[in-house]
């Protein structure tokens, strides 16, 4: 009996909590057939709501995947002073509030800033236009790559890459040959949860953007709109197709698993 | 180089705006009732998910270990999509289900109930993700030598498992903790941020922004990074607690 009451407990609690709402706004959004949802996603102001959020995606993304194993591999591997500031830093944007990270770009690039006026002179628009959505996006999901490649890097150890210099590889041999391949399914699942997180962010980016229609306004920040303007198709429509990419990157995570833990 | 410019110069520039007013102006923006108010709600409420979180997170990291039922492996997968969710769409889910136009007929739209149940959905996975593991590695042989020694169920849980999974737990409502304090996308929708009844920290930042008042938002700002540095202390500190207690 104990078994089932905590098993009932469980799936409770996730169908209250989770899929219940979930499901609600899936059948909402198609309640009236495939068509008004299709056309809510596909006006002007939608598409390039979209179009903006994987633009953003498609810098952040890569850019934090680069540094990522970077900062992974001076963790690990080397030692430096700071190193524990170093480990904590990269932990913050996990804890920190997103619109505590817009605020920061705001008062370090807005017209008031430290650079802003450096950028206004040279004509260059940071506040309120894209440089500084990518750079929220970049600061928000920075941590996800590093946290997945270190703990691997720490349980491979370093003997391989010593037996590779040994027998004469450079360090860029040693890197692209012995390190790289043994740190892959890491590194593929950190590209995952970061794309999740640069496609999902919100506070950070409402802060910086000034919400300009149809110039600097994501896909999140759209559903905010559209809901806040009572066209609920096309924000339930819009959550739809966030939520669908939400559930590809669930499959993809799920895919990566199984393979990191057989390794 | 990278970290530093991404994360710390920004976070300077944060810091330093905060104390342009001088401590007198810091102390004002951090003490006004409104940011106080907001404050309070932001903690308490962040316990109360943490507490509950303690205990759902680690029965359903139970269920997933230690019951066998169809579907399972989907119920696994569900609980990461809050990490893959977009907060505002997590908002806007609750909204519909439990917002003014409910149509089961609850609506915890504009209470401080909102804040709870948007910040329970964002973080649900962690207690579970951060137990799961641990009770898999958990060896039921000593599970079994006090059942056979006479001892009930609720005792096995009590003395053998429990004791077992503590760091864990720990570390996970830590994480849930953190996550919570900061939120902001999935509250804005469903909790209507009245001052001084459901405004969190987060929203009461983002309002002062909006409404030209940087340095207060600054101050307040503060704060929040301080709370959260020490959060992330206290995880490291549990961390490196349960590594030397072999768990």
């Amino acid at each position: 009996m104990a078994r089932y009451g905590l098993r009932f407990a469980a799936l409770a609690y996730l169908a209250v909590l989770l899929v219940a709402p979930v499901g609600l706004v899936f059948w909402r959004t198609f309640e009236h057939g495939f068509s008004p949802a299709w056309h809510a996603v596909t006006t002007h102001d939608a598409r390039h709501a979209f179009w903006l959020t994987i633009l953003i995606a498609l810098i952040a993304v890569p850019a934090n995947t680069v540094f990522g194993v970077a900062l992974a591999l001076a963790i690990v591997r080397r030692r430096f002073p700071g190193k524990g500031l170093v480990n904590a830093v990269v932990d913050l944007p996990l804890a920190l509030s997103p619109v505590v990270v817009g605020l920061a770009l705001l008062l370090l690039y807005g017209r008031l800033g430290w650079f802003g006026p450096f950028f206004e002179r040279h004509g260059i628009h940071v506040v309120f236009a894209l440089p500084s959505m990518i750079l929220a996006t970049i600061f928000v999901s920075l941590p996800f790559v590093v946290r997945e490649v270190v703990p691997v890097l720490r349980e491979i150890g370093t003997e391989q890459e010593q037996a590779a210099s040994t027998l004469g590889a450079s360090g860029f041999q040693t890197l692209v040959r012995i390190t790289l391949p043994a740190i892959r399914w890491a590194i593929a699942y950190g590209v995952v949860l970061t794309t999740a997180r640069c496609l999902g962010e919100f506070g950070a980016v409402s802060v910086v953007s000034g919400h300009l229609v149809g110039r600097t306004e994501t896909a999140t920040l759209y559903v905010q709109d559209q809901f806040e303007g009572f066209d609920l198709t096309g924000a339930y429509a819009a959550s739809m197709l966030l939520a669908l990419i939400a559930i590809a990157t669930l499959v993809a995570m799920n895919g990566f698993r199984p393979k990191e833990e057989t390794r | 180089m990278y970290l530093g410019f991404v994360v710390l110069l920004p976070l300077a520039a944060l810091v330093w705006r905060s104390t342009r007013e001088g401590r007198h102006g810091f102390w004002a923006a951090v003490s006004a009732p409104e940011a106080l108010a907001a404050l309070r709600l932001t903690l308490v409420a962040a316990v109360v998910v943490a507490a509950i979180n303690a205990v759902m997170g680690t029965v359903l990291a139970w269920v997933l270990v230690r019951d066998r039922f169809v579907g399972q492996g989907l119920v696994n997968a569900l609980i990461d999509l809050p990490f893959a969710l977009p907060t505002i769409v997590a908002g806007l889910t609750l909204v519909a289900l439990y917002g003014p136009r409910s149509p089961v007929g609850v609506s915890v739209a504009f209470t401080r109930g909102a804040v709870v149940l948007a910040l329970l959905f964002v973080t649900l996975p962690f207690v579970v993700r951060t137990v799961q593991p641990t009770l898999l590695e958990l060896d039921r042989e000593m599970e079994e030598a006090a059942a056979s020694l006479g001892a009930g169920r609720m005792t096995v849980f009590r003395r053998i498992v429990l004791p077992n999974l503590v760091p864990a737990i720990l570390s996970g409502v830590a994480l849930a903790y953190a996550r919570a304090i900061g939120e902001f996308g999935s509250v804005v929708l469903i909790t209507g941020n009245l001052p001084f009844k459901t405004e969190v920290s987060s929203v009461y930042i983002y309002g002062q922004i909006q409404s030209g008042a940087p340095g207060t938002a600054a101050a307040v700002s503060v704060l929040l990074l301080a709370i959260s540095l020490a959060v992330l202390l206290l995880i490291g500190a549990v961390r490196r607690w349960a590594w030397r207690h072999g768990a």
